[in-house]
């Protein structure tokens, strides 16, 4: 990973607000998916893609690349637009999102699209996965890293606290937990569906390496991920701090947006407010 | 008459026929496969003795992963390690696995095509004194309706050995079956083993009906053909070890040999082996089936043999299934 300069920052900020149109325009065209979550996590998913991660858009399955695992397949939106927008595949592509005989099923699936490393979508199993292939990388002496992108939600499930003791008792260094932590879930707000605070604390007693940032400053981001190669003893959980819904003022902070789609006039006003970073610029889109 | 091509156990009808689990031959399987390709991995949950496990991570301990317990864990980490190269076997009691972890199965093992192979050991009432909490009657048929799945059940120890060497040279996901109590050594080395391959193991001169058995009870149906021999009824007894993918062709040639068919697992009688075949021969050849088998139950604490008795598995009651069968020709 090279260093982030200045000029690359705003490059990586540009980038991340043409993901949060994209997933505007991909969910109307679906007319179902997820809002709050894809767009919450568009300033991470910038920055994994176009400077975090180690891989080749041109080679998906050249064995070297760095691992990214999303455990909570319901964001994928996110995942789907950054990777056609580093090249992975047509960004014209992105209208069949959810469509009959699409690469990008409503929740990603290996099978279906190169670049996509695991399919997921039911909630608690992503950071088992990302196990498994970190301690195949270990048996390989591989020294790719495996990125493991989880919601705070999903901290509910039996499944997800058996893998954190796990990588915890395996010192499972290479890998890297990425924690979505925008409280809301389906049914409400975390704290109220089921209360995960402290969540550092816990994440610290099972042996974790403990990060957080706020997950709309993408250059404290990145200098998280390099904090936790450094860590060799210990996996590392960031968690970061993000506003479902972020950038688009009527999600913003509000669980209702976690699983439906704007309609057309809520999308119009959306990419409004997108193109005119909020009213600061003027909009040629208009 | 015993098919004298299979090389079958020359002291089965003995009363003293040599004794072992199913479960050991997993344990010398995973051995095997482990020298043969060191791509082999064992992951158990908490049950590493009881699975038999421990050989393989005494002689492989870099290759052995002890995940507590914790089955949902264990299987989407064996989907990790299996799309990554790995080929990873999971180990722990059919109950747990494929029990609580079944939607980890589904989508991180099947649905994901990862090649891992899991192994459900104590499977059946004849886990004994435990009770029904440990004894899995219905792990072949949450397997077998699986896309992407293959189903194993072997006869006893050896079968159990090379279909666990087997299981690891064929790509993808595959559940194999296994019993905690001793059972009776069918099988020989010189015995062939091809997955998908349903073997007749008895002929008589003039089967009148096809006995199609899969696991420990493959010895209760041979049992049973012989006494009926002598009561003048001939039978075939097919060793089904495959039950998906499901060797339609073999059994098919039975059905329109016989015109009667009788199967018999140590499972319920829906969704397992005999539902493979009632779907078979409804769509292709339809002919009387009698089931033997759990009939929409579950056991209890016992003697092993005792509750293969009394839920209608014994040697008595695939007789009189064979004779009740003959009546709806």
């Amino acid at each position: 990973m090279e260093a982030l300069h200045e000029k690359k920052l705003k490059y990586l900020e540009e980038v991340a607000n043409r993901i949060r149109e994209a997933i505007i325009e991909m969910l109307l065209e679906a007319g179902s998916g997820h809002s709050a979550g894809p767009l919450g996590m568009a300033d991470i998913f910038a920055a994994l893609y176009f400077h975090v991660l180690n891989h080749n858009p041109k080679k998906p399955d050249w064995p070297e690349r760095d691992r990214l695992v999303l455990s909570n397949g319901h964001i994928c939106p996110v995942q789907y637009v950054a990777m056609a927008l580093v090249g992975y595949f047509p960004l014209e592509e992105l209208k069949t999102l959810r469509k009959l005989n699409s690469r990008l099923q409503g929740h990603p699936h290996r099978i279906a699209l190169s670049g996509i490393e695991t399919t997921s979508g039911p909630l608690g199993s992503g950071l088992s996965q990302a196990i498994g292939i970190s301690l195949a990388a270990k048996l390989d002496n591989k020294k790719y890293r495996i990125y493991c992108v989880v919601s705070d939600g999903e901290h509910d499930t039996g499944n997800f606290w058996e893998a954190v003791m796990f990588a915890g008792k395996n010192r499972l260094s290479n890998l890297t937990v990425i924690v979505d932590r925008n409280n809301i879930q389906i049914d409400g707000y975390t704290e109220n569906i089921m209360p995960l605070e402290p969540l550092r604390e816990k994440y610290e007693s099972f042996n974790w390496h403990v990060l957080e940032i706020n997950g709309h400053n993408i250059e404290d981001f990145v200098y998280a991920v390099s904090e936790a190669k450094a860590i060799y003893e210990k996996p590392t959980a960031i968690i970061a701090h993000t506003i479902p819904g972020k950038g688009v003022s009527f999600m913003e902070r509000d669980y209702k947006w976690h699983g439906i789609p704007p309609n057309k006039e809520q999308a119009a006003s959306a990419l409004r407010e997108l193109r005119t970073l909020g009213g600061r610029i003027k909009s040629e889109h208009e | 008459m015993l098919n004298p091509d299979l090389k079958l156990n020359p002291k089965l009808f003995e009363k003293n026929v040599e004794m072992k689990p199913t479960r050991d031959g997993y344990g010398d399987g995973l051995v095997i496969a482990g020298e043969e390709n060191k791509n082999v991995v064992v992951l158990c949950a908490d049950l590493t003795e009881s699975t038999r496990s421990e050989a393989f991570a005494k002689k492989f301990p870099e290759r052995f992963f002890e995940l507590g317990v914790a089955e949902q864990n264990m299987a989407s980490a064996a989907a990790g390690l299996g799309i990554s190269g790995k080929i990873p076997f999971i180990s722990s009691y059919a109950v747990f696995s494929p029990g609580r972890n079944y939607e980890q199965i589904r989508t991180t093992i099947a649905y994901n095509d990862s090649n891992v192979k899991i192994a459900g050991a104590h499977a059946g009432v004849s886990v004994g004194p435990d009770g029904a909490t440990h004894q899995a009657t219905e792990d072949m048929a949450i397997m077998r309706v699986m896309p992407n799945m293959k189903v194993f059940c072997p006869c006893d120890a050896i079968e159990a050995r090379k279909a666990t060497i087997a299981a690891a040279k064929i790509w993808g996901p595959v559940y194999l079956r296994f019993g905690r109590e001793k059972s009776a050594v069918v099988t020989t080395e010189k015995t062939p083993f091809t997955p998908g391959k349903a073997e007749i193991f008895y002929q008589s001169k003039k089967p009148q009906v096809a006995i199609i058995a899969c696991g420990i009870l493959v010895y209760n149906a041979l049992l049973a053909a012989q006494e009926l021999e002598k009561e003048k009824i001939g039978v075939f007894v097919l060793n089904n070890h495959t039950i998906k993918p499901l060797d339609e062709k073999t059994i098919l040639e039975m059905a329109k040999k016989t015109d009667a068919v009788v199967t018999v697992e140590e499972h319920q009688i829906v969704g397992g082996l005999g539902g493979a075949v009632a779907e078979l021969l409804a769509k292709r050849y339809p002919t009387p089936i009698e089931f033997i088998g759990m009939q929409n139950t579950f056991g209890e604490s016992g003697p092993p043999q005792d509750l293969i008795e009394k839920y209608g598995m014994g040697v008595k009651d695939i007789i009189l299934a064979v004779k009740k069968v003959l009546k709806r020709k």
